[in-house]
């Protein structure tokens, strides 16, 4: 008898997919399949909480692995497994999964079969793409998540979704392409497509060309879905144009998979190219930060200056990532070591730092902006517009709604007590000991930051007289006619509550998220420290 | 005379023209009268006994040289059950279209088995006449099968453009068949491969008569090019896919297509093995052409049936590319020639699928124009949801066989390190995606509610469901398709001197 433990990682993946099949095949009601989608969505949600506490983080590596054959002839398997990387990030993808589903079961009312089924589809693709080690895998899981976005942004969207659509799929396709003929580079180097293998197996190892080729292949492919300045022009329309849940999805965890695929590919596998090209990723974070934010300043719509923020914090992910790929040789380790006048470790702990602040970053963004987000389209339902000038005064017509705004606001600049404070503490202080020029360029971004949120978001909608001349047509979440903005019903509180609690929980608190993390940081550091 | 038994599929095939060919003539159903979809049922059973002597055929031991002509081995046992299967399904779903356009049932179908015995052959040739004569029988009866509606202006362009085209097409490769012979005294492909070998020899240099194979390779080229719509010689596919009847359109640009990649690996892989340093970059320059404009052409398409035209021309540019990167020496798990094998077998499926689609909403709304497809979800939820999987197969988009099958060829690409060839491809993929994506766009993304729901008829039903799952198929479990696949092409690599 195995253990069950054994075949939790296939169930937590399939199950998504099952319940998009039931949806299609018995899904005979709306009512069935938006109460079915939603139960159905909590056993992976379940499962990944069972995962947070199962895993030995003493213990550390990949657990829960799982090998099977799929295609022999290619040495291509079926082999997915999981590690203080991509837990938590399994976690976030499940409950931002759950809240969606739970959200736009209030607020979808027209082809409720397929949209179920797309919302499944995507968290089936995404949870694979956390759980792939095998290259082939990782981008069959990777390419099948454009798919469910494609529609649901097509179908569901705003005015010009159709262009927004196009656009999402192509940009990230070119991407993705790119990056398979770096996987293919990586096997014919290597003659395995399994990731752990193959980074052990140091492809193009002395020969700079061909790893840096690589490399840019990885980058292409990971660098539009985070997407990273200058890729990041598809990210504003779509996420202007997708359905609230397609937002709240797309921030939430397809942005990460881009940032995911850098931790576990690119820097244990081709640690000399990263070092080569870490003052670029360093480049184009700090850039992010600060470029994304001047944007934000200008947007007058609500929802396009979430998705710009959304630029500019993920430039922090790509600056942590950036600033610990400088030492990821034993070489570069040692310059380092001289320039600075630290100790090895001293770096080293800087290194780890600036990984534990992008990981942190991935995984707040994740709960801040998803957060942001829901409640974009909570005002939407209501006003049918996001013109920031027809807002202003709503503080006091809809307390509710403010006080959770405020919160995943100041979440989102960074106050010290809310969850988004760590990632920045931790990516700045370690970029400043390994890359500080460009460390100390990016912290502009926090001032900005602090005036699109304080001025923009909230004294533009919340603060001053309200002027019921300026947007005279509100309407209820229901679509009836209403006096003016009513505040937050009961299932958009349901929705929203659980991401304002991890954000002051992983305020106060984020030591056991940063245990997962830490762990795998380590790990990752002690692999190329290890490689002769 | 054991050799008959070896040629199985074609007198199947031969038999089944004749037959249905004669009851013709002898079964007069009065005037005025259709015969029904018996004669498309004969021809699909004679189909099917070929594809299941083919079937038989796929594990055969060593390759079998029948009537001195004929090469059976698994490599062409291969395309040709990847040709009948794709004739059979096409055959089904054609009927009730060919039924309701043209009163001369028996001739059509007469023609139609004689296509596929003519494929068939040119698969299997080794000799560069018989080669010759099968692509010419092929070409003769394609251009019947184009022209058919003889009362549509549209057919008789299709097959004039067609007929016209493929005759200087046949001469100019003629020319080259007899450019071959005057060098090496022998029309046999292997005698020719050895002859040049021993011409080159070790010192690796072109001399002699061994320069009269440069400009050959290039004629026959051109002649082979024509018939799998490589650029610069596709200019006909457009306009004879889309006037010719929809079921000959299907035909035209998978399973004929198929023939022709076969007889261009057989004759450069086998044949012109001791020129790969000169034929692989010719090939490369024409796979990059053939992509490309295919692409850029398809992208202007609102007609359907049009844009399906250009892009099986683009599709045959990244066929050719696992062409270009064919390994001689050692074959490797993701050889050029498995990619071309797989890309085969996945776009044929994948192709015929797209096609009958088209037919379905000819027959129902007589528009291929890509307004008809608008908010197709709400009238045929299932034809649209199969289109989808067709169109993102041939974008190559897992989980569908068009992914492996492009994942093959960059494979190889990236194996030979033709990086630039590769990296084109891909630009093109990229491009490609966006006519595709139209469609998709077209289906899903408005709605009318008023639509009435579309009536697809049971056969054409079954067709695509077959076409869709085999698309699936391939793209989730490639395994089993591999084994045929790379023993196909182990088996036609080692016959190279």
């Amino acid at each position: 008898m195995e253990s069950p433990d054994s075949v939790v990682l296939t169930v937590l993946l399939f199950w998504p997919l099952v319940a998009a099949l039931l949806v299609i095949l018995f899904g005979s009601s709306d009512r069935l399949i938006k109460n079915g989608s939603i139960w159905a969505s909590l056993l992976p949600l379940g499962l990944s909480i069972y995962l947070l506490f199962a895993y030995d983080i003493e213990g550390g590596g990949m657990q829960f692995e799982q090998v099977a054959e799929w295609i022999p002839q290619l040495n291509a398997g079926y082999h997915i497994g999981v590690d203080g990387l991509s837990i938590p990030l399994i976690f976030l993808t499940a409950l931002l999964s759950t809240l969606s589903l739970y959200y736009s079961a209030g607020v979808i009312n027209q082809r409720v079969k397929e949209y179920f089924f797309l919302m499944h589809l995507l968290e089936f693709s995404m949870l694979g793409v956390f759980l792939a080690l095998d290259y082939v895998l990782f981008y069959v899981f990777w390419e099948i998540s454009l798919v469910p976005m494609y529609f649901l942004i097509g179908i569901w969207g705003g005015a010009n979704r159709g262009y927004a659509a196009i656009k999402f799929f192509i940009y990230t396709l070119v991407g993705s392409v790119a990056m398979l003929l770096a996987i293919l580079g990586v096997y014919f180097a290597t003659g395995t497509f399994d990731i752990v293998e193959a980074a052990a197996a140091q492809p193009f190892a002395g020969n700079l060309t061909l790893a840096s080729l690589a490399f840019w292949g990885f980058f292409l492919g990971f660098a539009f879905k985070v997407p990273s300045f200058p890729f990041h022009t598809w990210l504003p329309d779509a996420h202007t144009e997708a359905p609230t849940a397609g937002s709240v999805i797309l921030a939430g965890v397809l942005l990460k998979l881009g940032a995911y695929g850098m931790l576990r590919i690119m820097l244990p596998s081709f640690p000399e190219a990263s070092v080569y090209w870490a003052s670029w990723l360093v480049a184009l974070g700090a850039i992010a930060i600060v470029y994304g934010a001047f944007v934000c300043v200008a947007q007058t719509d609500l929802k396009r200056l979430i998705a710009y923020s959304s630029v500019s914090h993920m430039g922090y992910v790509m600056l942590g990532i950036g600033a610990a790929a400088t030492i990821m040789t034993p070489d570069a380790l040692a310059s380092a070591v001289d320039r600075f006048g630290l100790s090895a470790e001293a770096i080293q702990d800087s290194a780890a730092m600036a990984l534990n602040g992008a990981a942190l970053q991935m995984f707040n963004h994740g709960i801040i902006t998803g957060a942001l987000f829901f409640l974009v389209g909570i005002i939407y339902e209501r006003a049918h517009t996001r013109d920031l000038s027809l807002f202003g005064g709503l503080a006091t017509k809809t307390p509710h709604f403010y006080g959770l705004m405020l919160t995943a606001a100041f979440a989102s600049l960074g106050l010290p007590g809310l969850a988004g404070f760590w990632a920045e503490l931790f990516t700045f202080r370690g970029a400043f000991a390994l890359m500080p020029y460009w460390a100390a360029f990016g912290t502009i971004g926090i001032v900005i930051t602090a005036v699109y949120i304080l001025y923009r978001i909230i004294q533009n909608v919340f603060l001053g007289e309200y002027d019921e001349h300026k947007l005279p047509h509100w309407t209820t979440v229901e679509g009836h006619q209403a006096d003016g903005p009513t505040d937050m019903v009961g299932f958009e509180k349901v929705t929203m509550w659980p991401l304002i609690a991890a954000m002051f929980l992983l305020g106060i608190y984020p030591t056991p998220l940063i245990n997962y993390f830490n762990r795998s940081a380590q790990e990752l550091l002690a692999f190329v420290r290890n490689l002769v | 005379m054991g050799d008959l038994g070896f040629i199985a599929p074609e007198i199947i095939l031969l038999i089944g023209g004749l037959f249905v060919f004669c009851l013709d003539v002898a079964y007069d159903p009065g005037v005025g009268k259709k015969s029904g979809l018996s004669y498309m049922a004969l021809s699909a059973l004679f189909l099917s006994a070929a594809l299941i002597a083919a079937v038989l055929q796929l594990d055969i031991e060593e390759p079998h040289v029948a009537f001195s002509m004929m090469t059976v081995d698994r490599f062409g046992s291969f395309i040709k059950v990847t040709i009948f299967s794709g004739m059979i399904l096409t055959a089904i779903a054609g009927g009730r279209y060919i039924n309701r356009r043209s009163g001369n049932q028996g001739e059509f179908w007469t023609f139609f088995l004689m296509v596929s015995l003519a494929m068939s052959i040119a698969v299997s040739a080794n000799n560069l006449v018989l080669v010759y004569l099968a692509i010419e029988f092929l070409s003769i009866t394609s251009y019947m099968l184009a022209g058919f509606l003889r009362e549509n202006r549209r057919s008789n362009e299709a097959g004039l453009k067609y007929f016209l085209y493929g005759s200087i097409a046949s001469a100019v490769m003629l020319y080259g068949i007899s450019l071959l012979y005057g060098a090496t005294g022998s029309l046999y492909l292997n005698d020719i491969a050895a002859a040049f070998a021993e011409i080159i020899g070790d010192a690796q240099e072109i001399s002699g008569l061994a320069f009269a194979a440069l400009p050959a390779m290039l004629l026959i080229l051109a002649g082979l090019g024509f018939k799998a719509s490589l650029a610069p010689f596709y200019q006909w596919a457009p306009d004879t896919y889309d006037g010719s009847p929809t079921p000959v359109a299907t035909y035209l640009s998978t399973a004929s297509k198929a023939a022709a990649f076969a007889v261009l690996a057989r004759f450069f892989v086998v044949g012109m093995a001791s020129f790969e340093v000169n034929w692989a970059p010719v090939l490369a320059a024409f796979s990059i052409i053939t992509m490309t404009m295919g692409n850029l052409a398809a992208l202007r398409q609102n007609n359907v049936k049009r844009m399906l035209a250009y892009s099986s021309v683009a599709q045959a540019g990244y066929i050719l590319m696992g062409l270009v990167a064919v390994t001689s020496v050692s074959p490797s798990a993701m050889d050029g020639l498995n990619g071309v094998l797989l890309y085969l077998f996945a776009y044929l499926f994948t192709n015929v699928g797209a096609f009958l689609v088209v037919m379905a909403l000819e027959e129902a709304v007589n528009s291929t124009d890509i307004s008809a497809y608008q908010g197709l979800i709400k009238r045929a939820p299932w034809l649209a949801a199969m289109f989808t999987v067709f169109l993102l197969s041939l974008t190559g988009i897992p989980v569908t066989g068009g992914f492996f099958g492009k994942f093959y060829v960059f494979g190889a690409a990236i194996q030979r390190q033709y990086f630039w060839l590769a990296a084109i491809g891909m630009i093109n993929a990229g491009i490609a995606a966006f006519y595709y994506l139209r469609v998709i766009q077209a289906m899903f993304f408005t709605q009318d509610d008023e639509a009435e729901t579309l009536d697809v008829p049971m056969a054409l039903q079954t067709s695509l469901l077959i076409c869709t799952i085999a698309t699936i198929w391939v793209g989730v479990y490639p395994s089993a398709v591999l084994d045929w696949v790379s023993d196909a092409s182990v088996q036609l690599l080692t016959v190279v001197p």
